[in-house]
């Protein structure tokens, strides 16, 4: 298939391994963030580890929006869903994110009507639809997804649609970087930074890591080969002692980002003070809210929200496996209490979480399976 | 935000954990080891249907499915004939031997480009027997119809089902009807019942599969999951693009006929070839190693997937069969399937392996490595 299979080849990947192990200092281990959930999916859908050095570790970050939502907001999703004649949208991944009460799916067969949607604006056309119905979009994901809400609210606004609004959950990938960065138990050698996130913020929001936290950056694409380039890449930075941003997936991110889309972020929504993640915490200006300008559009403000806080388990280490303190496998619950089935964690909840990535592709030793298949 | 609560299945969940056995010790290639065997002894265990009410997972084929056949269906039927849950169940009747098997048909939308639920409710049951190494003979059809449904939309169902029956060389023998209000069906659903009889001394089975064996794959997987799912308009997306639904009982008795090293065959609809070949690695314990290179699937199918951030081998067929064969006579297998129309696209995908047992294995086209699991429920689309 054209523009895939030319960054799935085998023997360019060879390649890239060999000079990728030629880098790596004798002795010395490689610790890189991969920020994006997008990225885990790719490391280990196509089994990218396999062409590492034993030197070089990727740790999984907290960049898998459905991860991060805390399960109070879930909750709050729920609620809405029940209310008389509400037809609530969202993506995809979010129909198996449980709350403290069950998912979505669960809540489906109670008798709410929440439905999969491809596009926010797929939201809108429900509405006009079914006009004796209040629809509400929950809206998740960083700056990749943000701005398909930002221009669906002004659609919505210019058509004067009345029986819509948008249950806010967009949330910021910087302020996730920063609070990682400042966590005492940090080991990171570098960043792969987030391809789609940055089509639309572009790379300047990255230069505080290499200049005031002295950790490189290169922001990678999505295909297998674009995450072995981008290593390759921060290995070369190190070697010559260079700390820099750099656009691996320059073939889509601009360097100045996307101005139309965050204009329309900027005119529609705001930061909100503080929001909690799950697994990381209450982080502050992480995530967008409404501006009071769109209040018609804004659920939080036309249903009442029961807001309660649900508590992680306690024996639940997501903090860790997000930061690179633990492997996956390290956690106590793992594969065990957690699964993808009861993801009692946020890394197990959506395919892109570390954990659910390795419990689903990685669940087995690599050196027994080298001798099983002769690899 | 003053108050807080705990999630009560997650606390369960922690209760059963701490009441299993617990700590590892050991160098961490060691740790790693006993932290699979622990998930492995998990999730062995006897299934359990956590869920208080049905949600759609639970028809999506993969493990809810799963649990949910085998810890309330299988545990209150229980017999021999039911138990190896095949796709079609072997009844010893005086001295014959015949194989009986059902299926309901809910696809929606009913009509899809290269067929409709009428054929797909033949051919659905005529394959459970034909992959079961039966010659399907007999079939009945249920129909549940919702008021205000069309009688032209039923007369082109029932017309396809007579040709499909025609095809596959089965009767249709008995039947019922029955009408719901309006707003309880969608439309029309469908259920048939076949019967048909099996060779006197032969003997098929996922769990014979052993190592050294060839996996092999009818024809490209995935063509009529992506079919219904484009065809449902959802995504505005074109292809061109055909359901892959039709009779394989030619097809299985030339495999019967031609390869007496054949072990089973399993058609691949719901939950897809992943689902059958995790079905394999469990029923035998043994691995199930595939290229996936070597998996046929066609350009729209892997293009429509990869938008979705779908796997085809998750992506239900509807005219396509998993069958495991031994090594020796792999060629002969594959020289089988390719003599017939339906079978011209059928590649060796895999092998059986011993290590590591339960699990299926994938030698991705990149290079690596990864295991390929049973879904949860249906595969959904990612958001990036």
């Amino acid at each position: 298939m054209k523009f895939v299979d030319e960054y799935r080849d085998a023997d360019k990947a060879r390649a890239l391994a060999a000079k990728i192990a030629g880098l790596c200092e004798p002795g010395r281990q490689y610790k890189f963030m991969e920020v994006c959930g997008g990225h885990t999916h790719t490391i280990y859908k196509h089994g990218l580890e396999d062409y590492l050095p034993e030197q070089v570790s990727l740790v999984h970050g907290p960049g898998c929006p459905v991860c991060v939502i805390p399960m109070g907001r879930v909750d709050d999703a729920i609620h809405i869903a029940s209310q008389p004649d509400v037809i609530m949208t969202s993506f995809g991944d979010m129909m198996r994110v449980p709350g403290s009460g069950g998912t979505f799916f669960d809540s489906n067969a109670e008798g709410t009507n929440i439905r999969m949607v491809y596009s926010p604006l797929d939201s809108l056309k429900i509405a006009r639809q079914n006009p004796d119905k209040h629809v509400v979009f929950m809206a998740i994901g960083f700056e990749t997804t943000a701005p398909s809400t930002a221009m669906t609210l002004l659609r919505a606004r210019e058509e004067g649609i009345e029986n819509f609004s948008v249950f806010c959950n967009h949330v910021t990938i910087i302020p996730a970087i920063k609070a990682i960065l400042d966590s005492p138990d940090l080991r990171l050698d570098g960043f792969l930074g987030p391809g789609h996130v940055s089509t639309v913020i572009g790379c300047r929001p990255y230069e505080f890591i290499a200049a005031d936290y002295g950790k490189p950056l290169v922001v990678a694409g999505f295909e297998p080969l674009d995450i072995l380039q981008s290593i390759y890449q921060l290995l070369l930075q190190l070697r010559d002692g260079r700390c820099e941003v750099e656009n691996q997936y320059s073939r889509v991110v601009p360097w100045q980002g996307n101005v139309v889309a965050l204009k329309a972020m900027a005119e529609t929504m705001e930061l909100r003070p503080y929001f909690e993640w799950r697994g990381l915490g209450f982080i502050s200006h992480s995530a967008m809210r409404l501006r009071d300008g769109f209040a018609e559009f804004d659920a939080e403000r036309v249903f009442s929200m029961p807001g309660v806080r649900v508590a992680d388990p306690k024996a639940c280490q997501c903090g860790e496996v997000l930061k690179g303190v633990l492997k996956p496998w390290e956690c106590k619950v793992f594969g065990t209490a957690c699964t993808p089935e009861t993801p009692i964690g946020t890394c197990m909840v959506s395919p892109e979480g570390a954990c659910a990535a390795y419990y689903n592709f990685g669940r087995f030793s690599r050196q027994r399976v080298k001798e099983a298949t002769g690899a | 935000m003053s108050t807080e609560r705990l999630a009560p299945w997650a606390e369960q969940a922690m209760t059963e954990h701490h009441a299993a056995e617990h700590g590892t010790r050991g160098g961490p290639g060691e740790r790693e080891q006993q932290v699979l065997d622990r998930i492995d002894r998990a999730r062995r265990r006897k299934p359990k249907v956590r869920e208080e009410r049905i949600t759609s997972a639970h028809g999506a084929g993969g493990k809810a499915t799963q649990t949910l056949v085998e810890a309330v269906f299988l545990d209150a039927f229980r017999n021999s004939m039911l138990e190896p849950l095949g796709d079609a169940a072997e009844l010893p009747v005086d001295s014959a031997r015949l194989a009986m098997t059902t299926d309901s048909f809910v696809v929606s939308p009913l009509f899809f480009p290269g067929g409709n639920i009428g054929d797909l409710a033949v051919n659905g049951t005529v394959n459970d027997l034909a992959v079961s190494g039966a010659t399907p003979r007999y079939l009945s059809c249920g129909f549940i119809l919702e008021e205000g449904f069309e009688v032209a939309d039923l007369r082109r169902i029932v017309s396809s089902m007579t040709a499909a029956a025609e095809a596959a060389g089965v009767s249709l023998v008995t039947g019922d009807t029955k009408v719901v209000g309006k707003g309880s069906g969608d439309g029309c659903y469908l259920n048939t019942t076949g019967v048909g009889t099996l060779d006197p001394d032969r003997t098929l089975g996922i769990h014979t599969a052993r190592p050294g064996d060839a996996v092999l794959v009818s024809g490209p997987v995935g063509d009529h999951g992506v079919t219904i799912m484009l065809e449902r308009g959802e995504l505005e997306i074109d292809a061109d693009l055909e359901s892959d639904t039709a009779p394989l009982h030619g097809l299985c008795r030339r495999l019967l006929d031609d390869v007496p090293g054949l072990r089973a065959m399993r058609d691949a609809t719901r939950g897809g070839v992943a689902t059958i070949l995790n079905e394999v690695a469990r029923a035998a314990d043994v691995s199930v190693v595939v290229d996936e290179d070597a998996v046929p699937v066609r350009a729209e199918v892997r293009g429509a997937c990869e938008l979705l951030g779908i796997d085809p081998l998750y992506v239900a067929c509807e005219g396509r069969f998993v069958a495991i064969v031994d090594g020796a006579e792999a060629d002969a297998a594959l020289a089988a399937l390719r003599s017939e129309p339906l079978g011209r696209e059928a590649a060796v995908i895999g092998h059986i392996g011993d290590d590591p047992p339960g699990l299926v294995l994938l030698k991705t086209a990149f290079g690596g490595t990864r295991i390929v699991d049973l879904l949860v429920g249906d595969p959904l689309p990612r958001i990036c």
